[in-house]
């Protein structure tokens, strides 16, 4: 087991290595200077110098690339070239939007997927399932920001339940923080449950067709008895492995719910600094981000190694 | 019984609270971008001006509404006979909004620091001319000049201009201290910017305590937040087509005015067949100005002739010059050899002006032979590839900045545009500071680069605002990037 868990953080070191490498790269390959973005069409040649020096852009490639990495190591992910301010503290404030909103997002769909899921299995075939199959049909096929200017539309403009958009800070009351981010939630969740609904019924219905569930209806269970006490305990593995990937994609993948609510969440910050070519927190961001979705898998992984044992031989 | 005078409590409470709501002094206004920071003498973005320009930040003149320049920090001045040496007067009993005091210390320290070696002012060309900056006493300040400079008093009221304090320079950016009526409170970055009135303020206290600044980048966003009544108003609103329902709204105001930024099909004059005068014109004499208006900004913004804003005193109309004649350019592209037309590029930054205008635009040099790819970049693309490398056939750009017809003496600069007569002309107009010569001066030089077909001159940026009915004192025209919140006021 020892040996398979460094095996795995082995090769996560080595994938952030190489994720790293690869995204300064591609940052900085692509044109455009953020001194001469800032200073506008008027500036001076000396103007852009002077800006460039006070950035530590006169710098080469490969020196910047050490400072980013060994700073990153240490925890301090450098100076934003358009804000000024320490990347990991603007990281850290939009973390607090986007952090909170994918929790949110994820306990919605949730919430609507394992009621949706279960309820589809048992009535296999029937009208009901049909319904909920019909309807998760259509929200996978919908793109989640069509939902949000749906959801706009109708609460905000026409009912006034919520605000269109924007977030007043936790400091104003988790109450208002939760409704302000309600909506934006309600748009990522469901498109979300949809697939986490499809997920559910047909790991259900896999498992109806073990022999242990044979047995339990053997054992003289009803079929309902049956689904509640084995089926949906055996069912969750796979479920929960698809909540995993879809919490990172909710952290990476809410940009565009992010611009359509004008909230201040990670996804518009990258997508502000990438415009105005702040690389270096396009660089961390994308990074963290990284970061985050292998530090996962590898967690996955192990936990994948406890549950079965037949992965610590194989690999 | 009881009932009635329930439903009449309940009535008159919520008069109450609509009252309320009338006699609100606060207000919050929305933008498209953010402004990296809160320095306008050290950036180009026009957000930073929008939010700080005379609100938080004044120089020693000032920009009025109409475009007009009046007396800001600098009570008066007097000019020399020969026109070199301006000696400002201060204002006094002025103070930061830290309880410093403003005097010509600070005025020096602020041109100093514009001027400077190691200036990162985008603006630096503006203080090119002045040699010294001199204290005569606290409330006297002297510039000497090494050329008479007509503009210098517009230049002063730029925000790259504006006075700063040595003491709160360091965290200028995050935490900015000026003399204007409003106090910075706070920034929730990605969100919003508060500030507070200026109780200590000079002049006439404004009315309203409270102005929020909120960004919403997104159009439709833009739509929905106005709709939802989330926010008082909106600068420059970037949706045109959504124009007609706030109209028809009688909870809305539309405020249609007029910017500084003379959107321009820019060519490169030094590539070929771009070289070729009868080349560039045969290009101006394809495009139909009305129709981009119409078809890529729904009517909304004048067309122009050449590089000049129609609302200034000096503008003339040169349109009929490169009047739509696709005939007349048919037959000048053959003239210059190129009868069955050229391919070129046409590089397109992201605001909708240049995106919807530049496939009006392509479609009308198509029809006269002339292919143009279209290149879709972003701003900072463009700053690479077309503004400094120089390498592109067409492109289409707002160029925002006021009175910067100053930019065709400069050879290098991105179009390429290089007349000796035209330069001598603006070392004249820079020489000359009375308002006759220089009208002359002014509308010569727009006939000279009309004439030249320089570029392509598409159409004067339309200012569209959007404001809740109630709120007065809005800026209907741009005379530069700014949201002058001293005279707001909600209406009884």
């Amino acid at each position: 087991m020892l040996r398979y868990a460094l095996k795995r953080l082995l090769s996560l070191l080595l994938s952030l290595a190489v994720a790293s490498l690869v995204i300064f790269l591609v940052v900085e390959v692509a044109p455009g200077d953020p001194a001469s973005f800032m200073l506008g069409v008027n500036a001076q040649a000396d103007t852009v110098a002077a800006l460039r020096a006070e950035l530590g852009l006169d710098q080469g490639q490969v020196a910047r690339y050490l400072s980013w990495v060994t700073g990153m190591l240490g925890g301090d992910f450098g100076t934003s070239y358009t804000y000024r301010t320490p990347v990991a503290e603007m990281i850290a404030d939009r973390l607090w939007v986007s952090l909170p909103l994918a929790v949110y997002a994820l306990a919605l769909s949730t919430l609507i997927a394992f009621p949706a899921g279960i309820y589809a299995a048992a009535r296999r075939g029937r009208g009901g399932d049909m319904a909920v199959m019909g309807a998760t049909q259509l929200g996978v096929a919908v793109p989640n920001f069509w939902f949000a200017m749906m959801l706009v539309l109708i609460f905000a403009i026409n009912l006034r339940w919520f605000g269109a958009g924007g977030f007043p800070g936790w400091e104003a009351g988790i109450g208002a923080g939760l409704h302000a981010l309600t909506l934006p939630a309600i748009a990522l969740a469901l498109p979300q449950a949809a697939i986490l609904t499809r997920v559910m019924r047909s790991a259900l219905l896999d498992i109806l067709g073990e022999d242990f569930m044979r047995s339990a209806r053997a054992k003289g269970l009803s079929r309902r008895q049956a689904l509640w006490r084995h089926g949906l305990r055996n069912a969750l593995i796979p479920v929960l492995t698809i909540i995993g990937l879809q919490f990172s994609f909710l952290l990476a993948g809410a940009i565009i719910i992010e611009q359509v609510f004008y909230l201040p969440g990670l996804g518009r910050l990258v997508f502000q600094a990438i415009s105005a070519r702040d690389l270096i927190v396009v660089e961390s961001v994308v990074m963290l981000l990284v970061f985050a979705v292998i530090t996962v898998n590898f967690l996955v992984d192990l936990a994948y190694a406890l549950v079965d044992p037949r992965l610590r031989s194989r690999t | 019984m009881a009932l009635r005078s329930l439903v009449l409590a309940a009535g008159s409470a919520i008069a109450l609270m609509a009252g309320g709501a009338w006699a609100k002094d606060s207000v919050t206004i929305a933008m498209q971008l953010e402004p990296p920071h809160l320095d306008p003498t050290s950036a180009a973005a026009q957000a930073i001006d929008s939010v700080v320009y005379s609100n938080i930040f004044e120089g020693l003149t000032r920009f009025q509404g109409d475009g007009s320049v009046v007396p800001g920090l600098a009570e008066s001045w007097e000019i020399s006979g020969d026109g070199t040496v301006y000696t400002f007067r201060l204002r006094e009993g002025v103070t930061f909004h830290d309880g410093s005091s403003f005097d010509a210390e600070d005025v020096k320290f602020s041109l100093d620091r514009a001027r400077a070696e190691d200036s990162t002012n985008a603006q630096k060309a503006l203080f090119a001319g002045i040699t010294a900056v001199d204290v005569v006493d606290p409330q006297t300040v002297r510039i000497t000049l090494d050329a008479p400079n007509g503009a210098l008093l517009f230049n002063l009221a730029w925000g790259d201009a504006v006075i700063v304090a040595p003491e709160s320079i360091g965290s200028i950016k995050t935490n900015p201290i000026g003399t204007g009526a409003y106090k910075f409170q706070n920034w929730v970055q990605g969100d919003r910017i508060a500030l507070t009135r200026n109780e200590n303020y000079w002049g006439e206290p404004p009315a309203l305590e409270k102005a929020t600044f909120k960004f919403i980048s997104d159009p439709t966003a833009a739509f929905a937040a106005l709709m939802a009544e989330d926010i008082d108003a909106f600068d420059n609103f970037p949706a045109p087509e959504n124009l007609p329902q706030f109209e028809a709204d009688p909870r809305f105001q539309v405020l249609v005015g007029s910017t500084e930024g003379e959107t321009i099909l820019a060519i490169n004059n030094k590539q070929p067949p771009f070289d070729d005068l009868r080349v560039r014109q045969a290009v101006t004499h394809a495009i139909d100005r009305q129709a981009i208006i119409d078809g890529a900004m729904f009517g909304y913004g004048t067309p122009i002739g050449s590089h000049f804003a129609p609302h200034h005193p000096a503008y003339k109309d040169l349109t009929a010059n490169s009047a739509h004649d696709p005939e007349k350019a048919r037959a000048l592209l053959a003239e210059a050899g190129l009868p069955d037309g050229f391919e070129t590029t046409l590089h397109l930054p992201p605001p909708s002006y240049a995106r919807r205008g530049g496939e009006i635009v392509a479609a009308q040099l198509a029809a006269v032979g002339i292919k143009a790819e279209i290149i879709n970049v972003e701003w900072a693309q463009w700053l690479e590839t077309v503004f400094r490398g120089k390498t592109f056939g067409l492109s289409i750009v707002s160029h925002t900045e006021p009175m910067d017809i100053g930019i065709y003496a400069r050879p290098d600069y991105y179009f390429q545009y290089d007349n000796p007569a035209f330069q001598a002309l603006m070392t004249r107009l820079e020489a000359s500071s009375d308002p006759a010569s220089r009208t002359t001066l002014l509308q010569e030089a727009q006939a000279m680069i009309a004439a030249d077909y320089v570029n392509g001159y598409l159409f004067q940026l339309a200012k569209l605002g959007v404001a809740k009915a109630g709120l007065e004192g809005l800026w209907e025209n741009a005379p530069t990037a700014a949201i002058d919140l001293s005279a707001l006021r909600w209406a009884e």
